[in-house]
């Protein structure tokens, strides 16, 4: 039998469907993988003995044919989502040991689709960074090295634990989150796929919060097939989110193979940024040729405000942290360090508890909400952020189907390469993806190729809104063209 | 704009923060490195445009005002660092 691991999601569905294997086969063999693969630090908490429950239980209804669309298929969970009766940190200090007595909404779907919890994966504090560094947890390492080195880098962030576990074949696919970039940009540096889908497309209620109107779930899996069966579990209307959108969720899969001939694929001229690599550069033009090879029409487009986008992203984003955040207050849950008074309590829980990235966020939110800085900062952030959804709704109105952009500004790095002296040095990572985020739209980053070291490069694709299925058509596209990418094993 | 060491310790006591007089002047340089990068949005001509203030275009959702959930109260002490019964336990707010 071939290495159960290496199967994707929909290979892995069909041999489950015809017996080939059962689920606690498949689950017990991502159970040894994550064993073997501890180096990575990709999973915070592993669950072998609940995995093994939800296996044996798939395994029941796959023979009595009540299987549902994701039945024993393994999953790694980003420690943000809250899970009943498992530890859920954040991956920070001041959730401590908490246990939650509800299930998130997007996990709660993944089990009633029959899927398989294998453990809670690592992230970037409250999901603040792009290296996932951060973490009270310690860093993760991505499975990609570069050619003749033996250096660990970074998985990228804040779900680099789910892009890590899905490349090093740990599970079949993982959740994630979506703030700036949290899931394009850690896709784009392990070669594996990862989808934000449009604002309001997945329930935000049991996910821990981070900046509310920027918040989206979204999975990491290993081709465009997998993320597309697992986002059609995930979305869907939850009366508990105000902000979650009452509006039926396609079929997404059957968008894969769909022809793409005709559509129109914006080229943004802003994101072609001085002193940008060539190898970036020319996989953008390599992306291009391949989606007109398809049938798609090019067309160059202006979205003349993307330069704004990342600092109004570092008000808005900070400003809800800092509101957010408030709850760790050391009463309800979590960490508590005494004081001589509640209010010495708070402060010396929160210095505690929180590290040093969230403090900052959480300093420059308080900051730009405070009296007499509001309209200066905020207001006018708020303001910019509607220019930057006007850009994107011109371009819309003209026809384009999507826009096509690079993934990342550069590969993955190392640990502490980055951010060390000046935190803007780290932010910029983000750079193609957020806009993505301040105007609520789904992007999804596909793997496209490699640069001079070896190391997997992504390109991103942005649709319409609620249009994710134009991106899992177009991905595939990318994905056929390009092939797959896989790491050599060194853990 | 940029913050004094004074500043810095005003937002970490509104953030109710603790912060030690040798960690000020770090985080002064970080936080003035973040508002330099958040200066350029100064020179976007925002006359006129409206802040946004929901992402998707909505109306807010409402739903009957009955009670739909509660008598829950040991799950919501579950997690609690100090709890008496169906209590969280503080210090002493009130002289």
């Amino acid at each position: 039998m071939t290495d159960l691991t290496s199967l994707t999601l929909a290979e892995a569905r069909k041999g489950l469907a015809q017996k080939s294997f059962t689920s606690l086969e498949l689950t017990d063999a991502h159970l040894s993988a994550i064993e073997a693969a501890r180096v990575l630090n990709a999973f915070v908490l592993e669950t072998p003995e609940q995995a093994r429950a939800m296996a044996r239980a798939a395994d029941g209804k796959i023979a009595s044919g009540e299987g549902g669309p994701l039945a024993g298929i393994p999953l790694g969970i980003k420690d943000l989502f809250a899970t009943r009766g498992v530890r859920t940190t954040a991956c920070s200090k001041i959730l401590g040991n908490f246990v939650p007595t509800y299930e998130s909404t997007v996990t709660s779907q993944l089990w009633r689709d029959g899927a398989v919890m294998l453990g809670k994966l690592n992230n970037d504090e409250f999901a603040m960074g792009s290296s996932n560094e951060t973490s009270c947890f310690g860093p993760v390492g991505n499975p990609w090295r570069r050619e003749g080195s033996n250096a660990t880098l970074v998985p990228g962030g804040s779900s680099g634990g789910s892009a890590s576990a899905v490349a090093a074949l740990l599970c079949m696919g993982a959740t994630a989150t979506d703030t700036g970039g949290s899931i394009r940009q850690p896709a784009a540096f392990t070669a594996t796929v990862g989808i934000k889908p449009t604002y309001g497309r997945c329930s935000r209620w049991g996910i821990v919060a981070f900046a509310s109107s920027l918040d989206q779930a979204g999975p990491i899996a290993r081709s465009v097939r997998d993320a597309a069966m697992l986002l059609r579990s995930m979305a869907g209307h939850d009366p508990k989110d105000t902000t979650s959108v009452d509006i039926a969720v396609p079929d997404y899969e059957a968008a894969i193979g769909r022809s793409v001939k005709g559509m129109k694929i914006g080229i943004p001229r802003e994101y072609r940024l001085d002193g940008m690599p060539a190898e970036i550069e020319k996989l953008w033009s390599e992306g291009a040729a391949w989606l007109e090879a398809a049938g798609a029409e090019l067309v160059e487009v202006s979205l003349p405000h993307t330069k704004y986008a990342l600092p109004a992203y570092y008000i808005v984003a900070p400003a809800e942290a800092s509101s957010n955040l408030a709850r760790y207050d050391g009463v309800r849950y979590g960490l508590r360090e005494q004081g001589r008074n509640i209010i010495e309590m708070y402060e010396n829980t929160r210095a505690e508890g929180f590290g040093a990235e969230v403090k900052r966020r959480v300093m420059i939110g308080t900051y730009v909400l405070s009296a007499g800085y509001y309209d200066a900062y905020y207001l006018r952030a708020q303001k910019v952020r509607t220019l930057i959804k006007k850009d994107f709704e011109d371009c819309f109105a003209k026809g384009v189907n999507a826009i096509l952009t690079p993934a990342t500004p550069s590969a993955a790095f190392g640990i502490g390469e980055k951010g060390g002296a000046d935190p803007v040095e780290m932010y910029l990572n983000d750079i193609f993806t957020v806009t993505v985020n301040m105007a609520g739209l789904p992007g999804i980053a596909v793997p496209a190729g490699k640069d001079a070291q070896g190391l997997p490069l992504g390109l991103q694709l942005i649709g319409r809104p609620f249009d994710e299925e134009t991106l899992f058509s177009l991905g595939e596209v990318i994905e056929e063209a390009a092939g797959r990418f896989t790491p050599v094993r060194w853990w | 704009m940029s913050v004094d060491a004074a500043t810095v310790r005003r937002i970490a006591h509104l953030a109710r923060i603790a912060v030690g007089d040798d960690e000020v002047p770090h985080l002064q340089g970080e936080l003035n490195a973040m508002l330099a990068f958040v200066e350029q949005l100064s020179e976007v001509n925002v006359e006129g445009v409206e802040p946004m203030t929901s992402v998707t275009p909505m109306q807010m959702k409402k739903r009957p005002d009955v009670v739909n959930d509660g008598e829950i109260a040991d799950d919501i002490v579950a997690n609690a660092p100090a709890t008496e019964g169906h209590f969280f336990l503080v210090p002493k707010v009130v002289e």
